[in-house]
């Protein structure tokens, strides 16, 4: 039998009954008295000066109650305190397409967006760069004036650990590839919206659906310019989120000062093709991996260079640079390793975190060229990895503290599962099966502003009927967050996870945590609940063992009963320990708080991304068939194998593995965040490929548990890390099937098609190529507007 | 534009509501009729997260004109459970996990009991499907799959008893 009453029980989410039954309430179900409607213009510009913006038109039209523009607030922002160069809404310059403007408010939606063609806005359009190379080279084109770096270089981060030209000199043999990943976008079900109310007392309420109400409250004070005391946020329930929703958005801003300026409610939702826009999803990444390996495969150095495509603004950039780098070391040995990363601004709408933020596309390319190597070396690409594992209990090359590591258990698990070593090189033509392994952080390390504070409080109040009511400022995206809470201080209090009553994301009501970013929230907040709640069950245990007299360490708690281990007959109900508790301590409330340790990163400048308290572990492996006649990839199944520390609750673990997979299996078939000329492609859920049920390929999901020494009852992450092995597996099965290496994203039918039809061995980029001519971007603009006009004149 | 007077039969009631003639079901049921349960996702037709019953049949409600059902019964999210009694679709996906962010769900939940009148025994195909309309960014539709089968076990169990749900998980 478990020695938990609650932690690895198949039970439903606490929060479960709402979406089952309408009751839910996301940002958009929100309706308020007098409430405004809002809408947002934005640019039909990639790169242009305002000249001048003239809402009086607007302004003038019945039913719209007020406008702002740029001007209305100066102050810059951003998610990064150290690189802010945005606007609430855009001063001076547009720089993508989408690029917001103007906010309206009028009395319904029709005529909020009717007043919209009213704001007369004149623009001088700049030539737009497009492209990584253009973005490097182009002196004479800035996006960012004041960047202080060359051209529209974003930011370069050079790191190097242990003697990486020796490694290469012992080398046996140097893999020497280059990779491009394209960018994709979170696409939550739910689109962004926000309503904000101003009350008479001069407070500001914002409802919204953001993964982080901590750092939106920060932003909002800076741009509203109203102390943060006067500003409540409230995220509402997440109708997904995905890192799409980790950045202070221009509705938010638009929705708060448009409500303090008409004392009314207003609602900004956003349509579809305006979250395209809105964006800040995984950036494309174009790679360079060199690896050393001897004669028996082991890794001796390996150089690895990015360029990532960040898209208008910083967001996350910074961050996302560095993981870039970061988490290459923790997987397999590497003695020694050197990263250069490049960011550099374009005009398209900006990246920033999407699940697996940064460290999908280095795994691509790294377990790609690993399933080469494992070639050359005539070892089974499973094999292979279990032999250059990275011990538990280690550091890497680059700082990073190593604890619980089940990439090997992962790596066995789906292996047995999948008979991998009887099909691997030895399926008919078409048939493939691939692997690959990957990890992510339960957390970042640190903060994204600089203080001493911890990353995770909590506060646990037990009330007089036994019920339990969890306080934390973590933000519901649909991971289950609020039900993680429950589940921790209901097994700490002996309780059932439905008499916890969570209030999470409400920065007036609940302690700060940082939010639902980078997996941290189990981990984090988890260990802050488990803290809170293990205070209050000292005191319940020590009434309760004073009344049974009995000493306090023979006294469990389970079931909602508080009684003698020695003698389970004797002892009563949590709600008579409760009360004896309270009569004899006052108040129960308490609270906790969670900061990861220090020593888990080397010292150096850089060295704050990529370390966290523990590290989660993934293996995966894909079957695929290849249609030889239309080029179509079929994925028939993926088997993917998790470690998540332990599980709390099973069925959640295995939804975020599935969740996880599913999402990788669309980056690596279809999806792709493309522009023509700055405009988008395929802004609609039609024409952005995702993958419906039809699509979708059979999965199954493996927990593997290594019970992490430092994670709430032992749990780490889940939500992130199960996404990337599966687009690399699924890129080596289809060598498996066909001969040729992918080694750029999304795989289509018309690649394949063609790598088939012209006897490719490979897929993929050349190289950098800094010859390209720089009045392309312009030449290619317009001709596509020229088509475009074309086309219009001769319909 | 003037409202106009719009008589619809929604979840076994009678209702009588002003609405804009040029507004589709789905304003007409969450900001007339406060049927917040009825999602949306793109106002498209492409994502199926609006998707209500009417006379038991998968309609896109924001594709849809009031106007164009007459008299014929809408079943949304909110008129699934028969009173205090779940649906067992709905416990089956509390039990199954198929409810991540939530946001998909009674789009989900109205195709999957659409399929289930038809049938109590679906095969894997015939779910699929059934949900092919319904785009879900969470559970990579697996566990929403289990659920179903789940569901339709418990129905096809009340169908041989006569009648009478087995109890649900809920306490
Ligand atoms: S809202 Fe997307 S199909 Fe109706
Ligand atoms: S549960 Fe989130 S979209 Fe389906």
């Amino acid at each position: 039998m478990s020695e938990f009453s609650v932690v690895g029980k198949r039970l439903p989410k606490v929060n479960v009954w709402g979406h089952l039954t309408g009751t839910a309430r996301y940002a958009d179900d929100i309706q308020l008295p007098r409430m405004l409607y809002g809408r947002l213009l934005r640019s039909p510009h990639a790169h242009a000066r305002i000249k001048r913006i003239d809402a009086s038109r607007a302004l003038a039209h019945d039913g719209v109650v007020a406008v702002c523009t740029g001007a209305d607030m100066p102050e810059r922002m951003g998610i990064m305190p150290s690189t802010q160069d945005e606007y609430a809404l855009a001063v001076d310059k547009v720089r993508y397409i989408g690029d917001p403007v103007a906010a309206v408010a009028a009395v319904d939606e029709d005529t909020a967006y009717d007043a919209l063609s009213l704001i007369d806005v004149e623009y001088e359009p700049l030539e737009p760069i497009l492209t990584i190379e253009e973005a490097l080279t182009r002196e004479d084109v800035r996006i960012h004036e004041d960047s202080g770096r060359p051209a529209n270089v974003f930011k370069d981060v050079h790191l190097e650990f242990g003697d990486v030209e020796g490694g290469f000199q012992t080398a046996h043999k140097v893999y020497d590839n280059w990779y491009f990943f394209e960018g994709t976008t979170h696409a939550p079900m739910e689109t962004h919206s926000a309503v904000a109310s101003y009350d008479g007392d001069g407070k500001l309420t914002l409802w919204t659906s953001t993964q982080v109400p901590h750092y939106l409250h920060r932003e909002l004070e800076k741009v509203l310019g109203i102390p943060r005391s006067r500003i409540r946020v409230i995220a509402t329930p997440n109708g997904g989120g995905f890192g799409g929703k980790s950045d202070p958005f221009s509705h938010e801003f638009a929705a708060c000062l448009l409500s303090m300026r008409t004392k009314r409610p207003v609602k900004f939702t956003l349509d579809r093709e305006e979250v395209f826009y809105a964006h800040r999803g995984r950036h494309p990444v174009l790679m360079h991996l060199r690896t050393g390996v001897s004669a028996d495969g082991d890794i001796t150095a390996v150089h690895f260079q990015s360029y990532l495509d960040g898209g208008a603004y910083a967001s996350y950039g910074i961050a996302t640079t560095y993981y870039t780098g970061a988490l290459m070391t923790v997987t397999y040995k590497l003695p020694a390793y050197k990263f250069d990363g490049v960011r550099v601004y374009t005009n398209k709408p900006a990246c920033g975190p999407k699940r697996g933020h940064g460290t999908t596309q280095p795994r691509f390319a790294f377990e790609c060229q690993l399933d080469q190597i494992a070639e050359d070396l005539g070892l089974d690409p499973i094999a292979y990895r279990e032999r250059i594992l990275q011990p538990a209990n280690s550091r890497t090359v680059n700082g990073l503290r190593i604890t619980s590591m089940g990439l090997g258990q992962c790596l066995e698990e789906v292996k047995r599962s999948t008979r991998f070593p009887e099909k691997h090189g030895q399926l008919p033509r078409g048939k493939g099966i691939g692997v690959a392994g990957s990890a992510y952080i339960s957390g970042a390390g640190l903060p994204i502003y600089w203080n001493e504070m911890p990353h995770s409080g909590a506060s646990v109040k037990v009330d007089r009927g036994g019920g339990v009511t969890v306080y934390c400022g973590t933000s519901e995206i649909g991971q289950g967050s609020d039900n993680v809470l429950a589940v921790v201080a209901a097994e700490q209090l002996g309780v059932l996870t439905e008499d916890v009553h969570v209030v999470s994301g409400d920065t007036s009501l609940a302690p700060v945590d940082l939010g639902s970013y980078s997996s941290r929230v189990t981990f984090m907040a988890g260990n802050a609940v488990r803290q809170a709640a293990g205070r209050l069950r000292t005191l319940v245990v020590e009434a309760a063992a004073a009344k049974l007299g009995v000493p306090a360490d023979r006294i469990a708690l389970a079931q909602r009963r508080v009684y003698d281990l020695a003698d389970p007959a004797k002892g009563m109900t949590f709600a008579e320990a409760a009360v004896l508790a309270e009569s004899k301590n006052g108040t129960l409330v308490s609270v906790g708080s969670y900061k990861p340790p220090k020593d888990i990163s080397g010292d150096y400048k850089g060295s704050g991304v990529g370390p966290t308290a523990a590290y989660s572990y993934q293996a995966a492996v894909a079957e695929v068939s290849v249609d030889l006649e239309t080029g179509i990839v079929t994925v028939e199944r993926i088997t993917e194998a998790h470690d998540c520390g332990r599980a709390l609750n099973p069925p959640a673990v295995e939804g975020q593995i599935e969740g996880a997979a599913y999402m990788g299996y669309g980056e690596a078939i279809a999806e792709e965040q493309v522009f023509r000329g700055g405009l988008h492609k395929k802004p609609s859920l039609l024409e952005y490929k995702l993958p419906t049920s039809m699509d979708t390929p059979e999965m199954k999901a493996i927990i593997v548990e290594t019970i992490d020494p430092e994670g709430p009852f032992g749990a780490k992450e889940a939500g992130e890390g199960p996404l990337n092995p599966v687009i690399p597996a699924i890129a080596n099965a289809v060598y498996d099937a066909i001969g040729v290496r992918f080694d750029e994203t999304p795989i289509t039918p018309a690649k394949v098609l063609d790598a088939l039809q012209k006897n490719r061995s490979r897929v993929g980029p050349e190289g950098l190529s800094s010859q390209r001519d720089p009045k392309a971007a312009m030449r290619r603009l317009h001709a596509t507007t020229d088509a475009r006009e074309k086309k219009k004149v001769m319909s | 534009m003037a409202k106009t007077l719009l008589t619809l039969r929604v979840n076994g009631e009678r209702q009588t509501v002003a609405a804009e003639p040029h507004h589709t079901l789905l304003e007409v049921l969450r900001e007339d009729l406060g049927l917040t349960g009825t999602k949306h996702g793109c106002e498209l037709g492409e994502c199926g997260a609006c998707t209500v019953l009417v006379d038991g049949v998968p309609v896109l409600s924001c594709l849809t004109l009031p106007s164009e059902i007459g008299d014929a019964e809408v079943t949304t999210v909110e008129g699934l459970a028969k009173g205090p009694e779940l649906h067992p679709l709905q416990t089956a996906f509390a039990e199954e996990a198929a409810a991540q962010c939530g946001y998909c769900t009674p789009g989900m939940l109205l195709s999957a009991k659409s399929l289930l009148d038809r049938t109590t025994a679906p095969t894997r195909e015939e779910m699929a499907e059934a949900i092919a309309g319904n785009l879900c960014r969470c559970t990579g539709y697996t566990a929403i799959y289990e659920a179903i089968d789940k569901a339709a076990e418990r129905m096809r169990e009340t169908e041989r008893m006569g009648g009478t749900q087995p109890a649900a998980v809920r306490s």
